[in-house]
């Protein structure tokens, strides 16, 4: 029995302890890795002249961004017989597990992507490397990007990360339905006294037109873009404390939970049924990512629209983030391997109008606004957006605050609370967590 | 090899006799032998289980103690030595994982309560009835057995959707039969707690029906037989044969089944998403996001070790009380 259960907590601790057992015994040493610079005889990956080699890229691509990636990536391989990526998908919560245990362990991947905010942390652990040398070589400059697509690929003073694209939250709609209440489908609410008056009309035609989710995908998401639009802030300017609880922060959750008290929602809308239900016709707005672009474009028997958010608030605000490449940490330095990554890397942003395919805005200005991407018709709503989108910011650890806040939109969208009970506990605890993390990643 | 072969045809009773003999004086020696025994022989039986107990078990535990006296995250080469500090921390409501621990342990504990009675009792009853005689019995364990090999994963996502408030299928139905309020089964309490307790149920019931079944085929049916010539009812039978010959099982199954309960993790990680708010976290998600999402091994590892004392407690008072009901 003792055995039983000395297991068990053995369990509950599983591949903490466990793998931390077995990559002590790999890194013999707890010095500081390699300081991890251009390799030699390298040029930024503007070309590779190496021998054959094979490099593996990680990413968390499952959805239909994972198809167009293999797509590209098959392109690649067949444009560079001397380069062969191979690509591994995982759910995004098992990524950020297994990347750092592999990368500790020395069998990390050559190449990597993940989201703007996930990067800072994966830099303060070491388990991504600086990649200034790929920026010069593809001369890339701040004037390119967003400056907060731009900004948000550095960490303490260097650049971690390359842009490859920018996804944020749109207003999708069910044409289909909006047409039958007799409201103009070409004509999509743009501020949020006529999203109002367009949810008052159809609640006449006995539809709940706008349901408010109280989970991160996407009542939190929408929780943010209200916040900016309203004139407030996450988070102080040098991120010393979160500052949701802000009267904007109350605005803008009040204004989600007014929905709900004005009959335009459901009460506790479950997890994805607000997307499900827009695209049954139960639903009409939902406040949604770009990545359902494709998906919703398959439906048959209703035709869904896509605009830019409405501005409910004083001024514009998209939550939105980006997918940026990293390069691991390898153990020891083959230098053919890591050009050839950066080779790759440079190749896939040039390339970058045909990931928008996988529905997404491309991170670079010029490439947003070219005719090609413009042509796109549904996904250039989202282009229009790009000047008016909010990144989470480069801090590590900064997951750990926000999953707070998800917290709190939660308890009062599920009127568990009330939104400024709810927006300053979870605001107190998330400024806890952030200090915390200060003094542990500096 | 010809010439002995063609011996033994020739002789075939008298190379029988003779190897007959031989073997029965080899088993002889070997009996003495075995009686004799040589100490290491049983040690040298359990060594592979040993050598994996230390290195899976035992190891694993008196590191995961070290890590738990550390401020730990084991991708950064400084790992501060914080004593006991981990621990006290828990105890402090104003610390960073203070209240929210707690909570997710009294979420834990309220999962054992709810579930343990549901998971001890259905499982019994379904075996009492398969374990009669009737046409398609087969057929009927394997229904009640077949949602136990679907994994947790599957089992959520159907009852995410199978449970939604809104647009799931209960509440649709339920709307037909004349119930018109949507019951929130996802995303308010208690519903939550009946939901994750009921799913648990349907999905695990059929590995404890099992261990019933065969508890019940041990118990001899002569006993039944004296019972009914003793005028013994139905009732009667259930109460003073059944009961009695099941109790070294059910202590087996109420063990192994609150040790399952209190592990609890996937049914809320993708049901209820530990909500609403974080009414339905347990411990393990608690110390799963700790560890793994925060990169705090540290603390995780003071946490399950809290835990383990817990459960460890638990089990003792568990054995206390049926060794006392057993003597």
């Amino acid at each position: 029995m003792s055995a039983g259960l000395s297991r068990r907590s053995f369990l509950a601790l599983s591949g903490g302890v466990g793998s931390a057992l077995a990559l002590a015994a790999c890194s013999s040493s707890s010095s500081p890795p390699g300081a991890g610079g251009p390799p030699a005889g390298g040029n930024g990956g503007a070309t590779y002249t190496g021998p054959k080699v094979t490099i593996k890229f990680w990413n968390g691509w499952t959805g239909a961004d994972g198809d167009t990636a293999k797509k590209m990536i098959d392109e690649f391989n067949a444009a560079t017989p001397n380069i062969h990526v191979d690509m591994s998908v995982y759910q995004w919560a098992d990524f950020f597990q297994k990347l750092p245990a592999a990368v500790q362990s020395g069998n990390g991947p050559d190449v990597a992507a993940m989201h703007l905010d996930d990067m800072p942390t994966q830099a303060a652990q070491q388990v991504i490397v600086p990649i200034d040398d790929v920026a010069t070589a593809l001369g890339l400059k701040e004037s390119d990007f967003s400056p907060a697509v731009w900004q948000g690929g550095m960490y303490n003073g260097k650049r971690y990360a390359i842009p490859i694209d920018v996804h944020c939250l749109g207003l999708y709609y069910n044409k289909t339905v909006l047409a039958s209440a007799g409201l103009d489908p070409a004509k999509p609410p743009t501020t949020g006294d006529e999203y109002l008056a367009a949810l008052e009309t159809l609640k006449g035609k006995g539809i709940q037109g706008s349901w408010v989710s109280p989970f991160q995908f996407t009542g939190a998401f929408q929780f943010e873009s209200l916040l900016w639009q309203f004139g407030g802030d996450m988070f102080d300017k040098d991120v010393t404390k979160a500052t949701w609880d802000s009267d904007a922060g109350v605005q803008a959750l009040t204004w989600m939970t007014g929905l709900i008290d004005k009959g335009y929602s459901p009460r506790n809308v479950g997890q994805d049924a607000d997307y499900i239900s827009l695209k049954n016709g139960k639903n009409v707005f939902n406040w949604q990512g770009i990545w359902q672009v494709n998906d919703v474009a398959s439906l048959k028997k209703f035709e869904i629209g896509v605009a830019p958010l409405p501005k409910v608030g004083s001024q514009g605000g998209v939550w939105g983030n980006s997918h940026q490449f990293v390069l691991p940490r390898t153990r020891g330095s083959d230098a053919n391997k890591a050009n050839a990554s950066r080779y790759f890397i440079s190749w896939f942003t040039k390339h970058e109008i045909d990931w928008a395919a996988s529905a997404k805005v491309p991170a670079s200005n010029e490439l947003a606004q070219s005719p090609q991407f413009t042509s796109m018709a549904t996904l250039s709503q989202f282009g229009k957006e790009v000047a008016d989108v909010h990144f989470p910011p480069s801090v590590a650890g900064i997951d750990d605050a926000l999953t707070e806040l998800y917290t709190g939109v939660n308890q009062a969208v599920l009127m568990k609370k009330k939104p400024a009970d709810a927006l300053s506990s979870a605001a107190s605890r998330a400024t806890k967590i952030i200090q915390d993390n200060k003094k542990k990643y500096g | 090899m010809s010439a002995r072969t063609s011996r033994e045809l020739s002789a075939p009773n008298a190379a029988l006799a003779s190897r007959s003999a031989d073997d029965s004086r080899r088993v002889r020696r070997n009996r003495r032998k075995v009686r004799r025994g040589w100490t290491a022989t049983p040690y040298l039986f359990l060594l592979p289980y040993l050598v994996l107990f230390v290195g899976f078990v035992l190891i694993p535990a008196i590191y995961g103690f070290y890590i738990s006296l550390h401020d730990w995250d084991y991708l950064l080469p400084h790992k501060p030595w914080v004593g006991f500090r981990n621990y006290t921390d828990l105890f402090k409501s104003n610390s960073r994982d203070g209240a929210a621990f707690w909570q997710s342990m009294r979420a834990t504990g309220l999962f054992v309560v709810f579930s343990v009675p549901f998971l001890v009792a259905c499982p019994l009853g379904i075996a009492l009835m398969l374990n009669r005689a009737f046409p398609g019995r087969t057929f009927f364990r394997a229904v009640f057995f077949a949602p136990y090999v679907l994994g947790v994963a599957v089992v959520g996502v159907l009852f995410r959707f199978v449970l939604d408030p809104n647009i799931g299928l209960v509440n649709f139905y339920l709307h037909e039969i004349g119930i018109h309020r949507a019951i929130p089964w996802t995303t308010d309490t208690p519903w939550v707690w009946i939901s994750l307790v009921a799913m648990t149920v349907w999905w695990t019931l059929g590995f404890n029906a099992v261990i019933y079944l065969a508890g019940l085929q041990d118990i001899p049916q002569e006993i039944y037989e004296a019972a009914r010539v003793d005028g013994a009812s139905s009732w009667d039978s259930f109460r003073y044969v059944t009961l009695p010959g099941l109790r070294p099982v059910l202590a087996f199954v109420f063990t192994v089944t609150l040790l399952a309960s209190a592990n609890m993790f996937g049914q809320a990680f993708l049901v209820t998403q530990g909500g609403p708010g974080t009414s339905t976290r347990t411990a393990i998600m608690y110390i799963t996001q700790t560890s793994f999402q925060q990169y705090r091994q540290g603390a995780a590892a003071a946490m399950s070790y809290i835990l383990a004392v817990a459960l460890i407690l638990l089990s003792m008072l568990n054995f206390w009380v049926l060794r006392r009901r057993s003597a």
